[in-house]
This record gives C-alpha cells, sequence and structure tokens, in this order.
C-alpha cells in the first residue's frame, strides 16, 4: 500500500527535479515559455471577465485617458481598449498558431516524402520551396488578399498564411530527414528484413523532434508577424478587433500624434512580448537541437 | 568565369522575369476581379464618377490589353510591354502611367533601404562576430541583449514608437513624410538636408530591429567556426588576435551572411512597405498600399514585377561574385 | 651533459562538463632533450591531445590548466602573458595538430597562410623575399612552388599536411609537438609524410613531441616513448626498454597485442588491444585507474594511487608491482 502512494509522488517528485535541472541549463527557453504562456492566459481569461460589447465601435465615448471605468482608455472609434486587447490577443495568437500549424503539417509531408524519396518528387519539392521562399510573403498575401472577391474572415486568412509559410519547415525537416536517412542506414543494414519506412520513423521521428519543436516556433512567429502585416496594412479581416487592426487604426486615426498613447501600445507590447518569447524559444530548442550552436564563451 | 555558366545563369535570370510576368497576366484573369468594374464601384461609393474620364480610361485599358484579342495575342503584347518596364495607366491616377510613379518613389525606397541594410549587416556582423569571440571586451555582452530582443519585433512597430518619442513627445524629428510639405524634391543642399531629416526615424527604426537579426545569425555561424581546426592550427601559429579574428574567424563565417546580404538586398523594394505606411514615407511601400485601397491592378502589378525584378537581380549578382568569395565554389556547377 | 629544452611539471588539465569535472590530465611530467624525439602513446581519451595543447595554452573552455609547469629554454610557459604566449608560440614551440584534414583556412591560399605566421613574428621581409623563403619551405617538405597559390580543397590529404608541416618549422621552433600528423593518411603516404617530417627535424636541431597511439609506428620514429592512461603518465622509457622489458601490466599488454614478426608472416592475427574497457574519466575507480582491466592487480591497487617512480636508469613506471625495488622519484628524462 505504501508503495503503491509512494510511486507517483517519487515519480513527480523526479520530474520536478528533471523540469528543474532543464531550466537551470536552459533558463531563456524556459522564460519564453513564461512569457507566451502569460499572454495566452491573460487573454483567455480576460476576455471571459469581460463584456465583448464594449470591443464594439460606438459602445464608449471617444478617446479617454486610461482610468478607473477604463482601464486602458478608449479609442477613437468609441471602444474600451481593454475589450479589444483581451478579444485580439487570442484571435491574433489562433490565426499565428492555425497557419503554423497547417505550414508545419505541409512541410512535414513534403519534407519527409521528398528527403526520404528523393528523386524528381524531391527535386520539385525542394526547387518550389526555394523559389517561393525568396519572394516576399507578404507580397504574394497583398496580391491574393487583392484578388479574393468578398471579405476574408479569421479561418481564411489563416489558410492564406499557411499557405505561404510552408517552405522553411520543409526545408529544414528535408535536410534533416536526408542526413538521419544516411545515419539510419547502418541501422537498417544490420536489421535486414525489417522494414524500412518503419525504421527510418521510428528512427527519424525522436530524433527530429527538437528540430521540428524549433521549426514550429520559428513558424509560428513568422506567421503572427505576416498576418498582424496583413492586418496593419487593411487586408485582414474586417470588423475582427485583432492585435494588427488595432495597429491599422490607431494609424489610421493616427494615434502616436495625437498622444493616444493608450490606444496604440497596449498592442504593440503585447506583440513585443509574443514575439520576444517566441524568439527565445526558437533560439532554446536550436540549441537543444543542434549543440554545435553553444558556446563557451 | 566560364563563358557557360554566365549564359545559364542569365537563362534562369530571363526565365524567372519571364514566369512572374506570366503569373502577373493570367492571376487577374483568373481571380476574376475586373479592375474598372472595381473602380467604378469604389469611385461610385465616393460619389465621385467623371463620365469623361471613365470612357478615356476603358478605351485606354482596352488598348493596352488588347481585351477584343485573342488570349494568345494579349499575352504576347503583355510580355513586350512588361519587358519594356510599360505597365500601361494606373487605374487610380488616370492619366499616369504607372512607370512615371515608380520612378518617382523607387529611388526614395532604394536610397534609405540601402543605406540602412548596410548599416544593419555592417554593425550586426561585426557585433555577432564579437559576441561569439571568448577575447571580446565584456561591454559588448551588455549591448546586445537589447538588439537582440529587438530584433524579433517587427520595425514597423518600433517606428511607431519613435514616432512617439521623438516627433511628438520631444518634436526632435519631423513626424512624417520624406520632405516637408511645400518644398519640392530637387538638387538644393537644403533639399538633401530636409530629406535626411526625414528619413532618420524610419531608418533608426530599421536599424534597431535589424541590427539583432544580423548578429545573432553572425554569432551562430561564428560560434562553429571557432570550433573548427583551422582556427586551432591558426592560433597555434602565434598570429595576432585581429589576424585571427578578422581573416580567419569572420572571413569563414561570414560566407552565409554575405547570402543573406544578397537576398535582403534583392528585397529592398518591398522591404520596408509598413515602415513607409507608418511614417507616410514617399517611397514604393507607399505606393503599394495605395494601389491596395484603390483597387489601382496596374500598379499594383508594376510594383509586384519590379519587387521579384529586384530579387532575381541579387541573386543573379550573387550567383556570379559568390565563386569569387569561396574558392571551394567551382563555376561549373549551378 | 645537455640541459633539457622542455620539462613539464606535474601538469593537471580538467574539463567542466555538465555531468562533472573531467581530469584528462592529471599530474603528467617528463623532459625532453634538445633534438630528442619523444613518443606520447595511449588510447583514445587518454589526454594525449589535451596535453599537447596545454603545453602551448590553447586549452578552451570548458577546459582548464589547473596547475603545473611548463619550462621551455628556460620559461615557464604558463606564467607568461598571453602576448608573451603569442611570440612564443610558432617561433619556439609549433605544432601540427591532430585532424590536419581541416587544419588549414579554406578560403586562404597556402602561401598566405605561411606568410601570416612570419608577418606576426616580425618577419618584415619583401614580398619577393617571403615569396622565396615560402618557395624553399615547401621543397623542405617535398611540394612544388606552385602550391603556394593553391586553396586547400586543391591539395591531397598527403599534401595538406605538408603544408602544416611547413608552418610547423616556417620560424625554426625549438620544439615542434605533432598530434597524430599521419593518422589520417594512407599507409603509404603515412611513411613519406613521417620520414619528410623526422628528416626536417633532425635538420632544425629541433625537438619532436610525437603523439600516435600506435605503438609500433612510434617504436620506427622515437628514442624514447611515454605511455599515458586515463590522463597519467604510467610509464616512461627507451624504446628498447619499453619494446623488450615493459614494465607497466598495461605497457605490457600494449606490446603483447603488437603484431609480431612471426604472425605477420603466417598471418595468423591475435586479438588486437587490450580485454576490458576504457575508463570513464568522471569515476574513475579510486587507487590506479588500470587496476579494473589489470591482470596483476594486488591489494594496494585498489585503494594508493601509484606515483610515477624510477624503476631502472632510464625506465619510469607508476605500479605498486615493482615496490621493493630501489626507487627514485622526480622527473622522467633522458640520463
Ligand atoms: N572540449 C572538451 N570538453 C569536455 N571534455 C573534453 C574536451 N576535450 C577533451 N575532453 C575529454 O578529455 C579526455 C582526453 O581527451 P584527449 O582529446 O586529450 O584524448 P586523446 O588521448 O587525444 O584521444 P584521441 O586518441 O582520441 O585523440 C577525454 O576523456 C575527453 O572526453
Ligand atoms: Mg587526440
Amino acid at each position: 500500500m505504501i508503495q503503491d502512494t509512494a510511486a507517483p509522488v517519487a515519480r513527480s517528485r523526479r520530474f520536478a527535479n528533471h523540469v528543474g535541472r532543464l531550466m537551470k541549463l536552459y533558463p531563456l527557453l524556459f522564460i519564453g515559455f513564461a512569457l507566451l504562456l502569460t499572454v495566452i492566459l491573460v487573454g483567455v481569461i480576460g476576455s471571459r471577465f469581460m463584456d465583448p460589447d464594449l470591443s464594439r465601435a460606438g459602445s464608449t465615448p471617444l478617446d479617454i485617458a486610461p482610468s478607473r471605468e477604463y482601464l486602458l482608455g478608449t479609442d477613437s472609434m468609441g471602444r474600451d481598449v481593454l475589450a479589444v486587447m483581451l478579444r485580439g490577443t487570442p484571435l491574433t495568437l489562433q490565426v499565428g498558431f492555425m497557419a503554423a500549424t497547417i505550414g508545419m503539417g505541409i512541410g512535414i509531408v513534403l519534407g519527409f516524402v521528398g528527403g526520404f524519396y528523393g528523386g524528381i518528387v524531391d527535386t520539385v519539392f525542394k526547387g518550389l520551396a526555394d523559389i517561393l521562399i525568396t519572394i516576399p510573403a507578404l507580397l504574394i498575401l497583398v496580391v491574393v488578399a487583392v484578388s479574393l472577391t468578398g471579405p476574408v474572415s479569421i479561418n481564411v486568412q489563416a489558410l492564406v498564411i499557411a499557405s505561404v509559410s510552408w517552405m522553411l519547415p520543409t526545408r529544414t525537416i528535408r535536410a534533416q530527414v536526408l542526413t538521419m536517412r544516411e545515419r539510419a542506414y547502418v541501422s537498417v543494414a544490420e536489421l535486414s528484413g525489417a522494414n524500412r519506412f518503419e525504421i527510418i520513423f521510428l528512427e527519424i521521428l525522436p530524433n527530429l523532434l527538437p528540430y521540428l519543436a524549433a521549426s514550429f516556433a520559428a513558424t509560428v512567429a513568422i506567421a503572427i508577424l505576416t498576418t498582424v502585416g496583413m492586418d496593419a496594412l487593411g487586408l485582414g479581416p474586417q470588423n475582427v478587433p485583432t492585435l494588427g487592426n488595432t495597429v491599422y487604426w490607431a494609424l489610421f486615426y493616427s494615434a502616436p500624434l495625437r498622444g493616444l498613447y493608450w490606444w496604440w501600445a497596449p498592442p504593440i507590447i503585447t506583440l513585443g512580448v509574443v514575439f520576444i518569447g517566441l524568439y527565445l524559444i526558437t533560439a532554446g530548442l536550436d540549441k537543444i537541437a543542434n549543440p554545435r550552436l553553444r558556446s563557451h564563451g | 568565369m566560364t563563358t557557360s555558366y554566365v549564359l545559364k545563369r542569365l537563362g534562369v535570370f530571363l526565365l524567372v522575369m519571364w514566369g512572374a510576368a506570366t503569373f502577373s497576366f493570367f492571376l487577374p484573369r483568373i481571380a476574376d476581379v475586373n479592375p474598372i468594374e472595381e473602380r467604378m464601384a469604389q469611385l461610385a461609393s465616393r460619389g465621385a464618377v467623371s463620365v469623361g474620364n471613365t470612357e478615356a480610361m476603358i478605351k485606354n485599358f482596352e488598348k493596352r490589353f488588347g481585351l477584343d484579342k485573342p488570349l494568345a495575342e494579349q499575352y504576347v503584347r503583355y510580355l513586350w510591354n512588361t519587358a519594356r518596364f510599360d505597365f500601361g495607366f494606373s487605374i487610380a491616377f488616370f492619366p499616369t502611367s504607372v512607370g512615371s510613379i515608380i520612378r518617382e518613389a523607387l529611388p526614395w525606397t532604394i536610397v534609405l533601404l540601402t543605406v540602412v541594410t548596410f548599416m544593419n549587416f555592417t554593425i550586426g556582423v561585426l557585433l555577432g562576430a564579437v559576441l561569439a569571440w571568448p577575447r571580446a571586451p565584456a561591454f559588448v555582452k551588455v549591448v546586445a541583449p537589447p538588439f537582440m530582443g529587438l530584433s524579433a519585433i517587427p520595425y514597423y512597430l518600433i517606428g511607431i514608437g519613435l514616432i512617439y518619442l521623438f516627433a511628438f513627445s520631444w518634436q526632435i524629428f519631423p513626424i512624417s513624410g520624406g520632405y516637408n510639405i511645400g518644398s519640392t524634391p530637387q538638387w538644393s543642399s537644403a533639399f538633401l538636408w530636409d530629406a535626411v531629416r526625414h528619413s532618420i526615424l524610419p531608418a533608426a527604426s530599421i536599424v534597431l530591429s535589424g541590427i539583432g537579426f544580423w548578429a545573432i545569425g553572425m554569432r551562430g555561424m561564428m560560434t562553429m567556426t571557432m570550433g573548427e581546426d583551422y582556427m586551432l592550427l591558426a592560433e597555434s601559429k602565434g598570429l595576432k588576435g585581429w589576424r585571427l579574428f578578422i581573416w580567419y574567424g569572420m572571413r569563414n563565417a561570414m560566407l552565409p551572411q554575405i547570402t543573406a546580404l544578397a537576398l535582403s538586398l534583392g528585397h529592398i523594394v518591398s522591404g520596408a512597405i509598413l515602415v513607409e505606411v507608418v511614417f507616410s514615407y514617399p517611397g514604393i511601400g507607399g505606393m503599394l498600399v495605395q494601389a491596395i485601397r484603390n483597387f489601382d491592378f496596374t500598379l499594383l502589378y508594376g510594383i509586384v514585377y519590379l519587387t521579384i525584378l529586384g530579387i532575381a537581380i541579387a541573386t543573379l549578382i550573387l550567383d556570379l561574385t559568390y565563386p569569387r568569395l569561396d574558392p571551394r565554389i567551382t563555376y561549373a556547377k549551378g | 651533459m645537455s640541459e633539457p629544452v622542455l620539462t613539464i611539471k606535474d601538469l593537471r588539465v580538467s574539463y567542466q562538463t555538465p555531468k562533472g569535472k573531467v581530469r584528462a590530465v592529471d599530474g603528467v611530467s617528463f623532459s625532453l632533450m634538445p633534438s630528442e624525439r619523444f613518443g606520447l602513446v595511449g588510447e583514445s581519451g587518454s589526454g594525449k591531445t589535451t596535453t599537447a595543447l596545454a603545453l602551448l595554452r590553447l586549452i578552451k573552455p570548458p577546459g582548464v590548466i589547473e596547475s603545473g609547469e611548463v619550462h621551455l629554454a628556460g620559461k615557464n610557459l604558463l606564467s607568461l602573458s598571453e602576448e608573451q604566449m603569442r611570440r612564443v608560440r610558432l617561433a619556439e614551440l609549433s605544432m601540427i595538430p591532430q585532424g590536419a584534414m581541416n587544419s588549414l583556412n579554406p578560403v586562404a591560399t597556402v602561401n598566405n597562410q605561411i606568410i601570416d605566421g612570419l608577418r606576426d613574428h616580425g618577419v618584415n621581409s619583401p614580398k619577393h623575399v617571403l615569396n622565396e623563403r615560402i618557395a624553399d619551405l615547401l621543397k623542405r617538405v617535398g611540394l612544388e612552388p606552385s602550391v603556394a597559390d593553391m586553396y586547400p580543397h586543391e591539395l591531397s590529404g598527403g599534401m595538406k599536411q605538408r603544408v602544416t608541416i611547413a608552418i610547423a618549422i616556417s620560424m625554426g621552433p625549438k620544439v615542434i609537438v605533432a598530434d597524430e600528423p599521419t593518422s589520417a593518411l594512407d599507409v603509404v603516404i603515412q611513411m613519406q609524410v613521417m620520414e619528410t617530417l623526422i628528416g626536417l627535424q633532425e635538420e632544425l636541431g629541433a625537438s619532436l613531441v610525437m603523439i600516435g597511439h600506435d605503438m609500433g609506428l612510434m617504436a620506427q620514429v622515437v628514442s624514447r616513448i611515454g605511455v599515458m592512461y586515463a590522463g597519467k603518465l604510467v610509464e616512461v622509457g627507451t624504446v628498447r626498454d619499453i619494446l623488450l622489458s615493459p614494465l607497466h601490466p598495461y605497457t605490457q599488454l600494449l606490446v603483447e597485442s603488437l603484431p609480431s614478426m612471426e604472425s605477420k608472416l603466417t598471418r595468423t592475427r591475435r586479438p588486437r588491444g587490450i580485454p576490458g574497457i576504457t575508463p570513464s574519466l568522471l569515476d574513475l575507480p579510486a587507487g590506479c585507474a588500470f587496476r579494473p582491466r589489470c591482470p596483476k592487480a594486488i591489494e594496494q591497487c585498489s585503494t594508493i594511487t601509484p606515483p610515477l617512480e624510477k624503476v631502472r636508469a632510464d625506465q619510469w613506471t607508476a605500479c605498486h608491482l615493482y615496490g621493493e625495488t630501489e626507487k627514485q622519484d622526480g622527473i622522467p628524462a633522458k640520463a
């Protein structure tokens, strides 16, 4: 009986020790996670306690500085900035994560298939990724968004961004699969008769996890960057108060020149925290995946 | 350099430009957006349709695209025009031609971004290399992290902060534009000084976020280089610190950075769209946004084509010069 | 009797790793006479390269030289300033590093890589004089003068190694440290490069520390051998003594595992290597590090670490088996 209760405790303590050691080894990675989690939690929990109606235009008086009633003030469209932020932050992150997940999914499939089978398939995938990666994503999006008839929804925007987010993961994953395949051949030869694909999958995928994680974090950052850029250009979904959209309207009403710092600063600071968090996560995971980058100096 | 390599590379260049032109020919036809109709609708919604103008525009538009001709002929005509940088008339600013709009905006963007890109590259690469150098002075380790942090933040957001601080609160620099309203662009020292003053904040916002980008890449490469066998032999040769740092460390670690520099020079045309918007800078980025807002498709495609041209030229130059920088690359490959 | 040119006293180097401190060099002492050739052998990880790098003070973090003395022609290298040490490198003490295949700067010509070293040691000759000097250096290592204008990727492995030799002798050093200079080359070229190196060393009158793990090759080249095991020298002696009457059980096993003349003729292969696994430097056993693999271990071996002591004239060993004989401690040097 005693053993039964002791085991989980010991296990969880061991887990805590593990986390503690990782934290010491990669402090920046943890700071990054903490930053990102804070933003997500504030957005998700905060929006429960906020009246979403206050994020609609005309629901408040205009241009009120932060006060007890309006903690972050109101903007020139008659919206409560806090309400706008609490609604917009999760939306923006959602677009970023959705686009990155789809882009990453495409990248994994193309990277694995190309790297694994080689030949013409590989040449085509690689060539496509190589060419498209040189063209600025925002430019492609401008052309696509302008050519789309009708308003863009959050989901359509995520899809459009995903369509320009798969190149980087495809390239990194393909390169990794290629080197892993070389290494895996040795053990494949030894275990002759076994299913090649299975072995390589079982051997490659676990080894690739840190790369995939780092690549995902980088892709999320790029996707958020892109969605904010689109929104700030006025190409995003209308009437949805995403962070980029808030920047767009703040610029539209010249908020920085009218001293309405409570309007333009919150989205910028939030985005800054998100981007720095993602950067720290990417850099930390890169270090785990690629020990040569660790400098002793 | 072998002639066949150069010819091959030129061939690739032409292929890319042909692809870009073809893409911009077919996309509007697939997308099923009639630019003229869109424009009419937009003007109508502002209650500002001038009938004479519209007719002239439609006529011109049809003539330019030869819309009554068969598709193949339209296509060939389009390719020929594009090759001569004739993008027709702007829909929004009819009868101004797209070419002349671009010619006016392009120098602003090119000058600002070329200067800024080289600044970023030089400072960033040096900073990154020093960061990976074990004998670096301690203050570098203090200076660097803020730049690394700023590099994660898009520069137009930094630009908004700069406007608030330096143009609104302290009024040290002009708020927006490329020059004082009222003066006309000319080659006088007064005007140039005015233009420089206007470009300082946009430049600063790009530099603040750009330095870290280069520094991070360079630090990684330099760290790897420091672990190479040739660095050990070089040090055992008793070389002076600076020679080791520059000619053995940086010289090798910089090779991938040079590739990145060429690419970012290629991206100059579209490099700072949002910075130009934030600062109302009279460059290509600002024009692009106007084109989007006005459904000015001819201007839009002109700018897109120009962007791709920039990238293609940059890669062409890189491919032709890179073998000089890295003796291991032979001309034959490619 | 002449003075030793290089004396190393109780050198200790450790690497701080996440798993703990690795004592890669743990109290190594030996000395070298002018124009002597000294061989340092031992299995992989025994600390040979670390010793060589410590001599030139090229240990990089997470490694540190903890203590010891390295006297080169009267100077204690470990107490020099960084700039003074820089001047010693190449001019008085030069190195041919392990892994010479990638030891040349890939983006500089052979010519420039030699000149850089000369210039930073005060050679200010005009260009044409330097070019002549380099052509001469290349000739001495058996390369055409045209090699000067080539890049490393245009050279074969043997040629690259010859270039590193040319660099190492370019300032006429007193001591050359060669870390497995031929291990990456194939056998035929190995011998040719080795002969070139030896010839030049004799010509210059420099001393040579030759590192390797092939006892057989070493025996043909050097006059004295030091055997390293887990960061310590376990035996030092003349080639003759080491081969014919090795004292330490580890040396004995090493020598036994050498392919003998007979087995070379009859092509019967005896198992090479020594039973047991290389110890992890992270948790060495108490007492003698070799005890777990030693066929002759006695009681004291698991408690007391045997010091390196002189057992015969010219032959030193760190082993409890020779406790009865009259011993003498100090620095193993040629009599
Ligand atoms: N940079 C380092 N960080 C941590 N440990 C190191 C480092 N370099 C060497 N070591 C450790 O020091 C010990 C001695 O290494 P060293 O390279 O001197 O061995 P060696 O005798 O030259 O081996 P080899 O024959 O393989 O060249 C080894 O256990 C090695 O793991
Ligand atoms: Mg070694």
